[in-house]
This record gives structure tokens, sequence and C-alpha cells, in this order.
């Protein structure tokens, strides 16, 4: 129409709004480079974005060489969608792209190719394993990867130390307009949590599934208000991935043995008491935990209040009894996580920033009392290594590993004292991921260790007659079984930066001298 | 003195498991270079038992956990080879497998003294535990039980048992009934241990504890096992309740007071105390010590 009631002078005399735009047709204004010309006026509103194929929305976001692309690691190992968009990327022909994923696993070996041909210059994760960790040791990058906690990557992204251009989404389904989740379709993961922070701060979203179903999509984890494009591909990823070996029930009697120990500092810390929070890493001590843990608050009459992080079936058979009130859910470990945050709505789907962002109002992981949690290597001063191998090479995950840690009332480490023959607990880790003063109990199968700067704990556990043993003792024992290994000796060369959570660099991994 | 209520089978070719067994906290565990180890295997097995045994024992010792080896019958090539390594490497119990009669133990101990002798061990170190599996082994208990000096035990090996008796194994035991009867006679009179057999079905804890309680009832110290997760499990059976505690600690405690006072007879809550009730007593407070109950007062 065109607009008599309001003018230029009429404007000029209310103050801020002096050069403001006077209304002219219903789509005159747009976001810059979102809209194609239609014929129609209404077809100028996008009722549907979806994209028939990856090289199209590629094209249609304007990815340059040079760009950062991320994606989420909740598929696991069975994830497919990385070396899908991956691939298309290589074959259009870009160069020296970021890849910026939650974190990089046993599927994702494609990466080393596309580092070698320079398809990518810049890797950041949480996580690298396989021949891509082994690569990015042995310097294929000419950059240094850099590796963030879940919570430090929600840091990075959110504070703007990581500007993603495009995001990657892989999602079990979504509608038309991009409202997707990870728990309907054929290739489920449950939640996104990690996708989130990613849909939210990206320039470009781009939804990927394999399950386009009738508008509206139900949950909405990632809103359409939110994503640019939606692409249906045959296949995004195998569900039964998502369940490493790492998060099945234990019959190993060492783990048990080393489960029945945490239980019985957790009993005795003080802060078992109805109401409690916890969370537990993968590992089978850790998750045999949870099993003990339950015969216990049945015992004692009381709950935990909430479980948050990485969710395994164990937990959700828990809130399914009324032990557990709620589960803050950032990832799922096991099909029988994805099933309870399906059905259940005390289970909540929660983002990377909610769980762990050490910089915003307060995370999820503020309000927890226990956390249980593996390691790689121990030393002395309770640093933890949860990156990279006794020999050197880059081999596993950051993950929520320093975020719980800190932010736990009791942060508990668990190990055996050694693996093969190597022992886990040392004079100095290859690699410090945790600092060691956030890490307040050690568990192994000879007993509990308590951090000197946690007297009060120590304490407790001497007055409930709980089985102690100094760093020391543990070092030597250690020593005694396996000897000591001849050091390994690295080069000048950085192959990759640790973060801290908040962003301070906490260690570098050099590269082993062959 | 020594308990005996958990027994660990360990297979001697397994280095992780001989390095940890220690850690599960049994009584006793057992390294077995018989059954559980092939044939193709008996050397390497031997081998690093050897030198496993060697290097660990201090932590054994440490955590209180006794030592014993399952050797190979002597009628076997590898039975002397298997004592050569056991008794130089100071395992602290040899057990004999398939015992039927005294002249069996003798001969085994006649080789263990040998080799004491040549490594310079002090003779007598090294004991015995026999094991009766078959019912001759059953009708000598006795004779067997009190042949040696060096013998500390008699365990049933019921699947070689049982098969001998030309019957199976049930869930009631009926058929291990004359055989453990005998067996811990025979213990109990030579002032032995009696060790029970093992109880295979590691997933039934129900059918284990029962078994367990009524080898207890029957006499016997306590039982062979095959995994670590049992041993919580005959531990919790063999440990007294609060009630039998507190009239132990009642009893040694006017035992004292009566001894101090040079009386001959007392009573404790109206009852007459005499030499059995007072080691009987005396029993229970070691097991309930051993199981790491705290015993401050008698109340």
């Amino acid at each position: 129409m065109k607009n008599a009631r309001v003018t230029e002078e009429i404007l000029k005399n209310i103050k801020d709004y002096e050069n403001r735009k006077i209304y002219t047709s219903p789509f005159a204004l747009q976001p810059e480079g979102t809209m194609e010309e239609r014929e129609n006026l209404k077809d100028k509103v996008r009722r549907d974005k979806t994209v028939s194929s990856l090289k199209e929305v590629i094209k249609k976001v304007g990815l340059k060489d040079g760009m950062t692309i991320s994606f989420h690691h909740h598929f696991r190992d069975g994830d497919k969608v990385l070396p899908l968009v991956m691939g298309v990327i290589a074959e259009m022909g870009f160069k020296n792209i970021r890849v910026a994923a939650s974190s990089f696993t046993g599927a994702h070996e494609c990466m080393v190719e596309h580092i070698k041909n320079g398809v990518v210059d810049r890797i950041e994760s949480s996580g690298l394993r396989g021949e891509l960790a082994k690569g990015i040791s042995d310097g294929i990058l000419p950059t240094k990867a850099v590796i963030r906690s879940h919570g430090g990557r929600a840091r990075a992204i959110v504070e703007g130390d990581l500007k993603i251009d495009v995001a990657f989404i892989g999602a079990s389904s979504s509608d038309c307009m991009g409202n997707s989740n990870g728990v309907v379709g054929k290739s489920v993961c449950g939640s996104l949590g990690y996708a989130m922070v990613d849909a939210e701060y990206a320039d470009k979203v781009i939804i990927i599934t394999d399950t386009l179903v009738d508008y509206p999509n139900y949950p909405v984890s990632i809103p359409q208000t939110k994503v640019d494009y939606v692409v249906t591909v045959d296949e995004i990823g195998d569900s039964n991935g998502i369940m490493s070996g790492a998060t099945r029930f234990t019959s190993n009697p060492k783990e048990l043995l080393i489960a029945k120990k945490v239980l019985e500092a957790m009993l005795a810390s003080g802060y078992f008491v109805d109401g409690f929070s916890m969370q537990t890493g993968t590992g089978g001590a850790s998750l045999a935990v949870t099993r003990f843990i339950k015969e216990e608050l049945i015992k004692r009459g009381i709950k935990c209040s909430y479980a948050l992080g990485g969710i395994t079936k164990a937990f959700a058979e828990l809130l399914e009894e009324g032990l557990v009130g709620k589960i803050f859910d950032v990832q799922d470990f096991d099909l029988g996580g994805v099933e309870s945050l399906t059905k259940n709505s005390l289970h909540q789907e929660i983002s990377a920033d909610f769980y762990a962002n050490p910089f915003n109002k307060s995370a999820g992981v503020n309000r927890l009392d226990f956390v249980i949690l593996s390691a790689l290597e121990i030393d002395r001063d309770f640093n933890v290594n949860v990156i990279s191998g006794s020999n050197g090479i880059i081999r596993a995950a950051s993950g929520g590993h320093s975020d719980t840690a800190a932010m736990a009332k009791m942060s508990v480490v668990v190990a055996p004292l050694i693996r093969g023959r190597l022992a886990t607990i040392m004079d100095k880790v290859t690699t410090v991921v945790t600092p060691g003063e956030t890490v307040d109990v050690v568990v192994t199968e000879l007993g509990v260790t308590v951090n000197p700067l946690r007297p009060d704990l120590k304490e407790k556990f001497e007055k409930a007659g709980i089985e102690l043993i100094e760093m020391d003792e543990l070092i030597e024992k250690a020593k005694f079984l396996v000897g000591e290994p001849k050091p390994i000796e690295f080069t000048d060369e950085v192959v990759a930066v640790v973060e801290y959570r908040d962003g301070s660099i906490i260690d570098v991994i050099r590269k082993v001298k062959k | 003195m020594k308990l005996r209520r958990s027994m660990l089978f360990v297979p001697a070719n397994n280095p992780g498991i001989i390095r940890d067994s220690y850690l599960y906290k049994p009584d006793s565990v057992m390294f077995d270079l018989e059954d559980s180890i092939a044939i193709t295997e008996k050397d390497s097995a031997r081998c690093l038992l050897f030198n496993m045994i060697k290097k660990l024992k201090p932590l054994y010792k440490e955590a209180g956990v006794e030592t014993v080896v399952r050797i190979n019958s002597l009628d076997t090539e590898f039975g002397i080879q298997d004592l050569e390594a056991m008794v130089r490497a100071e395992i602290e119990v040899i057990r004999i497998p398939k015992t039927d009669t005294p002249e069996d133990v003798y001969e085994v101990e006649k080789h263990i003294e040998r080799i004491e002798r040549e490594a310079g061990i002090e003779i007598g170190k090294t004991k015995i535990i026999v094991a009766i599996e078959s019912p001759l082994g059953a009708l000598n208990a006795l004779s067997i039980a009190k042949c040696s000096p060096r013998l500390i035990g008699m365990a049933i090996g019921g699947e070689d048992y049982v098969t001998n008796l030309k019957t199976t194994r049930s869930t009631d035991g009926v058929e291990m009934m004359m055989g453990r009867a005998m067996i811990v006679m025979a213990a109990r009179s030579a002032g032995i241990a009696a060790v029970d057999s093992v109880y295979s079905d590691v997933n039934n804890d129900e059918g284990f504890i029962k078994e367990a309680q009524m080898i207890k009832q029957m006499g016997f110290d306590g039982k062979s096992l095959i995994h670590p997760r049992q041993i919580e499990l005959v531990h919790k059976v063999y440990t007294p309740d609060e009630k039998n505690i507190k009239k132990s600690l009642r009893i040694i405690k006017a035992t004292e007071e009566a001894m101090a006072e040079g009386k001959g007879v007392f009573t404790v809550d109206g009852k007459m105390i005499d030499k059995p009730i007072i080691e009987r007593a005396q029993h229970v407070l070691e097991l309930a010590k051993a199981a790491g109950i705290k015993m401050g007062g008698d109340e």
C-alpha cells in the first residue's frame, strides 16, 4: 500500500525514529541474502526450506574457502553426516576449511584424506580418535588442533572465540521448516545438546535428515527459527553406533571392586543426602556405581534430585522408578537413554551451553554434588589426562571431564592402577586436561586416595573406616608391579593446543620423536 | 588362627588375574596348574606362576591372603616339575589333587622336603592341603588327615568325587552328603581345616548362599570358589550376627574375670560356661574380626 499515514516528516520529530524506514509492502524488508525473487508476493515468504542435495545447499549458504563449519558427534561411531558432507565439500573443490566438530569419533577417518588434500587445514574438537588422531599427532595438520571441553566449546562459540559459518546438523527427523530432533525417525541418537549451541550461533544452519516428517515436527530440539535449509539424505547414522563398549554394564571384578569403593566414599562424604545430584562418565566402573547407588537410595529412602550429562539406560531406569527426580541430558550413551528422552517428560534435553559453559549465568554442572570420571592417566598432583595415550599419541576426548571436575562438590576419578603393562598412576601425566586442584578423590582397586586439598573429605573417610591410600604409595606400588617406562621423547613441534574450559591454555601436545 | 572361609581358584595362565586376586581379599588364593590348564600350556603356566609368585609374594602377605597352588598329580609328567617350581617359589601351601591314600601324601611330602633342602628353605615350611575326589579317598579320610604334620587342610573336589561315585550333582547335593560328612569328621579329628567344593553356577547367588549355609552348619571352614564375587557372599554367611558377637564378648570377658579370680566354674546369662563354649566364643570373635566388625565393648 502507499503509506500516507507516516511520512519522513513525522519520523524526523520522533526521537530514535529519525532514520527508520516507512512501511511500503509486506515483504519489502528482508535480512540480506535470504530471499530469492519470486513472482507472487506471498511466495517471498519461504514455506519450505528443503533443498534437494548437499551440493546445492552448500552453494546456497555460500560456503567459501577458509570458512568454519561444524558438526556434532551424537551418533558417535555411527555418524554418517560428517563423511557425507565432507565428501561433497571436497568434491566441490573447497580448500582450507576449519572443521569444528563437538568431537571426532572412529567414524571420521575420512578427515585424514581431507587434511592431506588441503580441503581441511584447521581442526577444533573435544576429542580425536583413531587414524585422525594419529595423523594429527604425526603433524599432518598445517595448523595446531584445538582441544576443548564440552563446556569450553560452548563458551568459545558463545563468546565468539569460535565463529561458525555453517553448521551441518544431523537430525533423525525434521520437517520442511527445520524443526528437528534426535528422537524421532529411523536413525535416532537422542539428545542434540551439542548441536543446539551451533544452531544458535552459526551464521548458516543446515539440518540433514533421513526422515522428513509432516510439519510441524515435535519435539523441537532445533527450532525452525534457527534453520536456513533442510536436506534429506539416505542415512544420517547408525543408532547402534552411539553405544560404544564403554557403556555396557561390567562383570569385570576389578571394575566392580573400584565401583564399590567409590560408593563407600560417596556414602561417607556427607553429600549423599536426600536431593543430591550426580553425573557419571562412561567406563565400566563409573557405570557400575550407578547400579550400586540404586540399592543405597532404596535402603535409605532418599532420592537423587537430578542426573546430568551423558545419559545411559541405568539412569533412565532410576528416573522411571522415581529414584532420580529429573535428568538433564546433553548426550545419550545408549538406546535406553534415547527411549527415556522420548517418553519421559522428566527427562530434559539440554544444550552444551546449559550443561557446562563456565561463562554463562549458571550451568548445569554448577549444582553437581558428585561426578564419577574415568582417566587414561593420573599423576602425583592429581592432574588427569583423558586425551593422549601412554605413547604420547592423541587417542581420546576431553569431554565434560574438566567442566564437571571443576564444579562438583566431590569429583571422583576412577582408574585401575595399571593397564596391561603400564601404570595409570604416575609422576607426571603425558597431557593435562583436568587440573589436579579440581580432582578431589581418586579411586583405584587399591583404595581411595584423597587430594590433600580436601582434608575435610579425608577426615570423613577416616571416620567411616574407608581404606585410604596415599598418592605416593600408589605410584610406588605401580612402579613395583610394572616398573618405570622409558620417557616418551617428543619433538619441539606442537600439534595440538589443549584449552581449559575458560579458554586459557592448560597444555600443548607435541609430536612424538620417531 | 588362619581362617579359610574362601579359597579362590585362579587359573595359573592369566597374569592379570594372578596379579589382582589378592585385591578381592579371599582368605586363600589357589592358583591352579591342574585341570584349568591345557596340557599344551602346562610349562608356560608353571613358569609364569613361578615368576609371579616370587614377585607378588609381599603383596599377598601384606593383604593377609594365603597362597596355595594345585599341582598336577605325581602320576603325570608334570607333578614333580610343579613341585620343583612351586616349593622354590616359596608358595605357602601345595594342594594335592585326587588324594586316595596316605601314600599319595608321603610321596609329595618326600619331594617337598628334598626340594626345600636343595633350595635352602626351612624344612617343613611348605604346607599341604589334600583334595579328596573319590569314594576311596573319602573312606581313607581319617588316615589321610592324620598322616603328615605339613597337612593343614582337607578339601572335597565335588566334580570328580561325584563322577567316581557314578552319579551326578543335584541342587540339594544329596550325593555329596557322605563325602562331605567323612571329610569334615576326619579334618576335625585331625585338627585341620575342612574346605568344601566349588559351586559352579556363578550367577546363582541364592543357590550359592544356600549351599554355603549348609556346609557351614555341617562344620566346614569354608568353600572353594570360582569367581571373586562369591567371596563376599561366603564371608557374609560366615559373619556371626550381632547377638552372637555380644554374647561371645560377654563369655570371653567373664572367662578372663574367672581366670583372674581363680574360679573354675562360672556362668553367663545364667548358663554354665565350659571349655567348648569358650572355644566357640573365641571362634565367633575371630570371624567377626575378619568380617571387619568393630567390637569396642560388649554392648
